[in-house]
């Protein structure tokens, strides 16, 4: 048997794409919270809640009116981010003029509310939700049998931040995002619509949490606290890639999540907190993350 | 309304910073085609004025119409699109856009902006360094940026705040010949300036402003005669 670092070379793989699969999910979360927090200053802390919110999107949208898994790819997130661009217009820009921490609490404040009223109708266990049949079945790869569905996801993370990127970096929407995240008042009075500019940006904050739950619910099923679970990991993601830096967001994403993977071969008892071990090194080296321009 | 209205007007305007209240009853006017300076020392609200104007500065009362429109009456992003284009004392360079993303940031308001190519033509430089990140270019470049945006969006009339503070003597100069360009065009112009011999070349009309408030104002000819009323209340 091939080893690795004296781990068989199997597990090794096979616990690089865990990871990898994981990396998938943080760095897409990561990626919204980041866009978010860089125009609105606000801490999203209904992230988990919008991603659980695309799962059971894709999951009512299949049992209730039999929409397929592709359609709800695109509708879920759609739904979803109108939501949040409600959310937006009538909550959360209210709270602009005041401390931050507002933004944060009314945040926090909506998950609890979404994921108790998700739990009272559906409880605490986890719904299945199909693999669409054109990715179900695996490869073998030679070295390890891959599921197909686990490649799909990894590939569409990759086109969504990728395409995210190249959103904000090479379009006139994007560079409409980044002044006003600069210098939002001046943008303004160029006579750019800037408070709908934040209601955009919220709602597609808002789908793309949407978009990482519905990929996610074939692997991990639809569960109310399925987002809860995993925000504060990718909360720890964002500290660590430097709150609002985009690029910073997904490459800590992927980093951290085949760094977790990677952890679980070689010393499993830490693959839980190292994300957070690591998050506290850079707090204490470099507050202003990995990829922060600075405080 | 007839041509002689001002394209213009300010009266009586008072804005405030949370509870400091520092403009104190602003009256100006502006012409079409004129070029108008407002001088003041350090603080007296000359850069408020402007702000208040604009609407960045939200806390105020008074008047303000525009070509005929109500200024005070509109949100902030509107009042770009009656066609008046801002140069903010700080510049207010972006610095993750590119140079070229600075120059076509504001939307276009009318027909009558500059293209790209004839704005690249009046400052060479600026075409040279389209690719840089903004804030890479000199504090002059940096301020013919500022100016440059404006040109192309068509705006009717530009307001300019302290466009040579800090800036090398040649650098000046060249502002100095924009702004003839400009004038000579047609463009209104609403300055703010400190140095008075540079303002004193292009202006048709002063304004001096003291405590917040507009205390004289008179015609450049009339300039010689206020020469050491200004030198005392404006320190030079
Ligand atoms: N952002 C601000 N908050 C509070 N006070 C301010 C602010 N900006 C300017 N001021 C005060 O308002 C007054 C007028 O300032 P300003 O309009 O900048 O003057 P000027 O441009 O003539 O130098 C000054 O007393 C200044 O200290
Ligand atoms: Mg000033």
């Amino acid at each position: 048997m091939t080893m690795i670092f004296g781990i068989p070379l199997q597990a090794f793989l096979g616990q690089l794409l865990v990871g990898l699969i994981n990396g998938s999910f943080y760095a897409m979360l990561s990626l919204g919270l980041a866009i978010i927090f860089g125009l609105l200053r606000v801490i999203n802390f209904a992230h988990g809640a919008q991603y659980m919110m695309g799962a059971f999107a894709g999951f009512l949208l299949l049992s209730w009116l039999g929409i397929n898994y592709w359609f709800a790819l695109i509708l879920g997130p759609v739904i979803v981010g109108l939501s949040g661009a409600v959310v937006e217009r009538f909550a959360l820009s209210r709270l602009y003029k005041l401390d931050h921490l507002y933004g944060l609490l009314f945040t926090f404040g909506l998950a609890l509310v979404i994921e108790g009223g998700f739990r009272y109708f559906y409880g605490s266990s986890g719904q299945p939700y199909a693999t669409p049949a054109l990715l179900s079945g695996g490869v073998n790869l030679g070295f390890m049998y891959m599921p197909i569905y686990r490649g799909w996801v990894v590939v569409a993370s990759l086109v969504v931040c990728i395409g995210t990127w190249l959103l904000i970096e090479k379009t006139k929407l994007g560079s409409y995002l980044r002044a006003a995240t600069e210098n939002p008042v001046l943008v303004q009075s160029f006579g750019i619509n800037v408070p709908l500019l934040l209601t955009l940006t919220y709602a597609l904050g808002a789908g793309l949490a949407a978009l990482a739950g519905i990929l996610a619910a074939p692997i991990y099923q639809v569960s109310p606290l399925m987002g809860s679970n995993l925000i504060i990991v990718v909360f720890a993601i964002v500290v660590v890639g430097g709150m609002g830096s985009i690029m910073g967001a997904i490459v800590t994403g992927y980093m951290l999540g085949i760094l977790e993977g990677l952890t679980k071969v070689f010393y499993p008892e830490a693959s839980n907190i190292v994300i957070f071990v690591i998050m506290a090194i850079v707090l204490l080296v470099r507050p202003a993350g990995l990829f922060g321009r600075d405080a | 309304m007839t041509d002689q209205s001002p394209l213009l007007s300010v009266k009586d305007l008072h804005a405030w910073y949370d509870e400091s209240h520092v403009l104190h009853g602003v009256n100006l006017e502006v012409a079409r085609g004129e070029t108008v300076t407002i001088l003041g020392r350090n603080g007296v609200g000359k850069t408020s004025t402007l702000r208040a104007i604009m609407g960045i500065m939200r806390k105020r009362i008074g008047d303000i119409h525009f070509d005929g429109q109500d200024l005070m009456r509109l949100p902030l992003h509107h009042t770009a699109r009656t066609g008046i284009g801002y140069v903010p004392e700080e510049r207010g360079i972006f610095a993750t856009l590119t140079v070229e993303e600075n120059l076509i940031l504001p939307p276009v308001v009318s027909k009558n902006g500059m293209s790209v190519a004839e704005i690249y033509d009046l400052f060479p430089n600026l075409l040279e360094r389209r690719t840089s990140a903004g804030t890479k270019l000199s504090g002059g470049e940096q301020q013919m940026l500022a100016m440059a945006r404006m040109l192309r969006t068509g705006a009717q009339m530009l307001i300019l705040d302290e466009p040579t503070e800090g800036l090398a003597p040649v650098i000046v100069q060249r502002i100095g010949e924009v702004l003839q360009t400009l004038k000579q065009r047609g463009m209104t112009i609403l300055l703010v300036e400190q140095n008075f011999r540079f303002a004193s070349k292009i202006a048709d009309r002063f304004y001096l402003m003291e405590h917040g408030a507009v205390t004289t104002g008179f015609d450049v000819a009339d300039l010689p005669d206020r020469m050491d009323m200004l030198h005392e209340v404006l320190g030079v």
